[in-house]
């Protein structure tokens, strides 16, 4: 979902006029409105001297628990690629109840490493840098 | 006199042209908590808000999605460039 301080209105616009030419069949997700950011407050996001919400984005797992999120300001766009490989990294995690971790760079079908300790300190024979490839 | 702004993602500045009285005020109200609710692992607040999806107007409540995964992306504004 999205959410910024515009109008239910200025985002039914923005849809139909402008990011329905971009996506076809036009925004996937609902457009929230939180006039006056007070949701954005909730979440560290909103900016009272400009009067609107920075670029935060935050994945929210099943149990309604903040698993990461990213803010940026406001000139730079996100990467949805890195959004969606952090949730199938948590997503991974998750269904093998915390007993695979995602190293760094991890991809769908990339190695994953089981945490126990015999681990500790051979990371470097199950995992390498060029695994990130 | 008007003054020129250029156009950006973030939204025009706007403020309260302040007096002395006002300016008093306004530091009482700057003692309101800056507490961030937010923690990595932690629960994400609830909230309800009007949207538009797919035609029609609702309202949304994040707590209805438990069971999905959820991104919520905040955004300076409609129609901004990036």
């Amino acid at each position: 979902m999205s959410v910024s301080v515009d109008s239910i209105y200025v985002h039914k616009m923005w849809n139909d006029y402008e990011l329905s030419k971009m996506v076809e069949g036009g925004v996937q997700f609902p457009m929230l409105s939180d006039s006056g950011g007070g949701v954005g407050s909730l979440y560290g996001v909103y900016d009272p001297d400009s009067g609107v919400e920075m670029r935060g984005r935050f994945i929210i797992d099943p149990d309604g628990n903040i698993q990461g999120y990213e803010v940026l300001t406001p000139p730079v766009g996100r990467n949805v690629s890195e959004t969606i490989r952090q949730i199938q990294a948590f997503q991974l995690v998750r269904n093998s109840g915390g007993t695979e971790a995602a190293p760094s760079g991890w991809r769908t079908g990339k190695k994953t490493l089981k945490p126990n300790p015999e681990l500790v300190g051979n990371v470097w024979r199950e995992w390498s840098v060029k695994d990130d490839d | 006199m008007p003054t020129d702004f250029k156009p950006g993602c973030a939204r025009p500045k706007s403020s309260l042209l302040k007096t002395n009285v006002e300016d008093v005020f306004d530091q009482v109200s700057l003692k309101k908590e800056e507490k961030s609710m937010i923690k990595v692992g932690g629960p994400a607040p609830d909230f309800e808000l009007a949207g538009y999806f797919q035609g029609v107007f609702k309202n949304f409540k994040l707590s209805e999605f438990k069971g999905k995964w959820v991104v919520l992306c905040f955004y300076p504004g409609d129609f901004t460039f990036v």
